[in-house]
């Protein structure tokens, strides 16, 4: 549980400083709320004020800017961190904006958005940044009127002394403020006495979305601008033999064809280096249009290539990787996972003796559950400008994660770090695909040969042939019954396609006497990566799914057997290390119970499913209902239960919670990319089915559990278990169950 | 030299007779509100008005459009188009915004057609415009608001 404590020391992560021409800025290390406070205690101050990573600077003229390194990619963090200042600064919350921070090395220490985090990690610093200044302000107002700092008030940006009369504008007061030292410790408002925080506030960037003047990496210019498009070879586990573009060259506006490698050889690949495809050929010309069509008369001979090693992690973590040859298709991906549930596994975690109590069960359950590759699809394709020069190296570049970028560019583009500058641009989705940064290196190269500046355009088909894939899984759930219908032992096994997806100390690890996880994995030259909840995002379809048929197999209610379970595991939790809480974990299944009507529900019609997840720190119960038409489910009402302790901003809350929900409605009725003889056999989105406006839910309600807990992520934990609670409420409509995700493809057989 | 009336005012561009409609408007005439999401007109991000009907311009040869009025975001002015926009920001439907634009110029095509929209409407309506940040169920009710504003 997120404990909370109110009083913060400033000295760990905190600098006050004048404004040239006026105001005062108050820096402050975004990530001192994750870090120990015995880790920054001590003499070594001065060397923090190198890692502050935001700032928020009070102007003359009142106005309040506070820069935030963590990029907006629709999870709308543009509104809710400004929410956090202005509650304790005590202003009109409308007068803060937020600036997009910039990739800026060394001070932004640790960029980085993604894993639900932004709002965890944000929550104490912004807060204590904000009540830091109101302070001070209140001291210089004190200072100057002569009278006690207590008798004074603030509201609304003015300071004011009943007594006197007298007011003051922060912007009046913010020079002489930032020349008085800043207090050791502050205390910030205990949860629970918010007077924004907890208010539905609209999106600030939303005038400038409907209006399309919010610029995305896409929509960059400037002057002299080439455009550039790569070719890669049409099949994981193929290179580029040899090209020829004479005939590309004679096409108009076109300046130059030419092969790029993007790692060298040899290179050590950071966390988020990928394997993409390595050598490239490149068309660059003047429009895209021009490009598009040049890039067709390149004619290219690609080849297979030998098995091959990668050089990955660093220090004692670092390690050599051997990438498999082989043109790999779905069909036999499948036939290689369920070979590998025949063997042994790796033991992941073991409580008690599963093994006796499967071979005294009257009765053994046992399923198992699929699902295939999964592309990001993000609505803007990838793209990055890149614009080298003997001065600096600036990008435009929609990325998650520039500072773990450095290392890469400065390796490969022969850039040292001080001379890199990046604008991070609003980001037309992420869902993880864009913590994968190669295509700044690419840009880059681009740039460096056509000594011009340069725009990266991936098409759909580029976008979609050459992702960054989330994994192929399989798992299979097995449990011991006995003669009293008791559930004796669980057995989890599975595996994945290069990783599996067991998370071993999870629920319903903890609830029972016996238990036995097993993993397994499958090397490949699929290139993968993280998706909206890692790993997360499959278990929880498949364990969700079977808690549901487990109920049903022993007569118990779905909602009814996991909260006694919980409470099992709560009363008498069975092994070490059971990572999530189990009072928590009922909250959102009994919120989800209530809300829904779940005995009585308004529909009789529509049949009903439930699941539940707990995943980046916060859970979520979501009660699903459908109805069949001709063949194919309709969703009708969703109500969903979620705990992300404090919620801040709930309209953007709510929104985010709504696209998790429909995304994984999508995904696990139609998501998943083929592959044949190594080629992606979706391209683009008239052979990719995505969710679309018919098959959204009628209606979603959410409800949050109402606590004082600290704020955790949302962009994560409501995706999960919407998958199951949607397999769930088919199989009531259905009478079958689905287990192999995309379960269009067994409806379409029906 | 093909002449182009985008939100009524004239451009001159030096573009092939096949190049789409969606490329002359982002990288000749440099309005970048349209978007490119596909290229095969499967997605909607590059939704205009053409002469008032929506076009998906990514698959729309800019020689077709000469002559014609052409309508993008950031000529959606007149009153429908207003409502609209008011409804997305009062209801909230944006997250990323990528494809908002679209979304916008299909829903104001079709309150254009038909003013009071049902739900089986605009679902026919808005079917090919993809929201992959999932705010499908928010734009049907921002439709509904829009019709009662006009």
């Amino acid at each position: 549980m997120e404990k909370s404590n109110n009083t913060q020391s400033r000295r760990s992560f905190l600098k006050v400083s004048s404004i040239t021409g006026g105001g005062m800025m108050i820096g402050f290390s975004w990530l001192a709320n994750l870090i120990p406070n015995e880790a920054i205690a001590g003499p070594a101050a001065a060397k923090e004020w190198v890692e502050l990573t935001g700032f928020i600077k009070i102007f003359p003229d009142n106005r309040i800017v506070i820069l935030s390194p963590n990029p907006e990619f629709g999870q709308n963090v543009m509104t809710s961190l400004p929410m956090l200042i202005a509650e304790e600064l005590e202003v009109d919350w409308t007068k803060v904006t937020v600036e997009q921070g910039d990739y800026d090395t060394p001070r932004f220490k640790r960029q980085f958005t993604g894993g639900s985090q932004a709002m965890r990690t944000a929550w104490k610093p912004l807060r204590t940044a904000g009540a830091t200044a109101r302070f001070m302000l209140l001291q210089a107002a004190a200072n100057e009127w002569n009278v006690p700092a207590a008798e004074l008030t603030a509201s609304n940006g003015v300071v004011s002394h009943k007594a006197t009369n007298k007011t003051a504008s922060y912007g009046a007061l913010a020079t002489a403020a930032s020349k008085l030292t800043a207090p050791e410790k502050i205390t910030l408002k205990k949860n629970g006495e918010f007077s924004l925080i907890g208010t539905p506030q609209k999106n600030v960037e939303g005038s400038k979305v409907v209006t399309g003047k919010s610029l995305f990496t896409m929509d960059y210019k400037q002057e002299g601008m080439l455009i550039a498009m790569a070719i890669r070879p049409t099949a994981f586990g193929m290179k580029l033999k040899s090209f020829d573009a004479t005939e590309a060259l004679k096409m108009p506006g076109i300046k130059d064809v030419f092969e790029i490698q993007v790692y060298k050889d040899g290179y050590v690949k950071a966390g988020f280096d990928t394997r993409t495809f390595n050598n490239l050929v490149v068309v660059v010309g003047n429009t895209t249009w021009e490009v598009m069509n040049a890039r067709k008369k390149v004619n290219i001979q690609w080849e297979a290539f030998a098995p091959y090693k990668e050089f990955a992690g660093a220090g004692n973590n670092k390690r050599e990787d051997t990438i498999p040859a082989g043109l790999e298709s779905s069909d036999e991906h499948l036939k290689q996972m369920y070979a590998k549930q025949k063997i042994q596994g790796k033991i992941l975690r073991k409580d008690g003796d599963p093994e006796a109590a499967f071979a005294k069960a009257k009765k053994v359950i046992e399923k198992t559950y699929s699902a295939p590759f999964l592309p990001h699809n993000t609505m803007e394709p990838i793209s990055c400008f890149a614009h080298i020069t003997d001065e600096k190296a600036f990008f435009v570049a929609p990325i998650q994660i520039p500072e773990m970028m450095k290392q890469s560019i400065t390796m490969n583009l022969d850039i040292p770090a001080e001379k890199i500058e990046m604008k991070l641009a609003r980001m037309g989705g992420g869902f993880g695909r864009r913590a994968y940064g190669h295509y700044i290196i690419e840009a880059g190269l681009i740039s460096k040969k056509m000594k011009a500046p340069v725009k990266l355009i991936y098409t759909r088909e580029d976008d979609m042939t050459n992702g960054v894939y989330r994994p192929s899984y399989m798992v299979t759930y097995k449990a011991a019954i006995d003669e009293k219908n008791n559930v004796t032992a669980i057995h989890v096994k599975g595996g994945g396609i290069p990783e599996n997806a067991i998370h071993e100390n999870r629920f319903p690890a903890g609830a029972f006497e016996n238990y036995l996880a097993e993993g397994w994995d499958i090397p490949s030259n699929i290139t993968i990566g993280a998706f909206r909840a890692p790993r997360s995002n499959f278990i929880a379809s498949a364990e969700q799914s079977f808690l549901d048929e487990l109920a049903e197999a022993i007569g118990k209610d779905p909602i009814d057997y996991r909260i006694e379970l919980l409470k099992k595991a709560k009363a008498n939790p069975v092994g070490k290390n059971n990572e999530y809480d189990a009072d928590r974990y009922i909250g959102v299944l009994e919120l989800v119970k209530e809300k829904s009507k779940w005995g009585d529900p308004k529909n009789k019609n529509a049949k009903r499913g439930v699941a539940a997840y707990f995943c980046h720190n916060s859970y979520a119960a979501h009660v699903l209902e459908l109805t069949m038409k001709d063949g194919l489910p309709v969703v009708g009402n969703i109500v969903s239960a979620l705990d992300c302790g404090v919620v801040v901003n709930p309209e953007g809350a709510k929104n985010m919670a709504e696209g998790a929900i429909v995304d994984g409605i999508g995904n696990v009725l139609f998501g998943g990319l083929r592959f044949e003889k190594g080629v992606p056999m979706q391209k683009n989105f008239n052979q990719y089915r995505m969710i679309r406006m018919k098959e959204a839910p009628k209606k979603i309600d959410i409800h949050f559990v109402q606590n004082n807990i600290d704020p955790t992520g949302l962009g994560e934990p409501p995706f999960p278990p919407i998958f199951a609670a949607f397999a769930n409420a088919l199989y009531k409509a259905t009478g079958k169950r689905h287990y192999h995700q995309p379960f269009i493809n067994d409806l379409n057989k029906s | 030299m093909i002449q182009l009336n985008i939100n009524d005012k004239v451009y001159e561009v030096d573009a092939s007779a096949d190049m789409p409609l969606l490329w002359a408007i982002r990288d000749l005439v440099g309005l970048t509100g349209t978007k490119f999401g596909c290229g095969m007109a499967q997605c909607g991000a590059c939704t205009v008005h053409v002469n008032g009907s929506p076009v998906r311009s990514c698959s729309f040869p800019v020689a077709a459009a000469a002559g014609k009025k052409i309508t993008t975001i950031e000529g959606m002015n007149e009153k429908i188009g207003e409502a609209v926009k008011k409804a997305w920001i009062e209801l909230q439907v944006p997250q990323c915004g990528y494809c908002q634009s679209g979304q916008i110029m299909s829903a104001t095509a079709l309150l254009k057609s038909k003013p009071h929209p049902t739900d089986a409407d605009i679902d026919a309506a808005m079917q090919g415009n993809l929201c992959r940040c999932g705010t499908y169920q928010r734009i049907r009710s921002a439709i509904h608001r829009a019709a009662e504003m006009i």
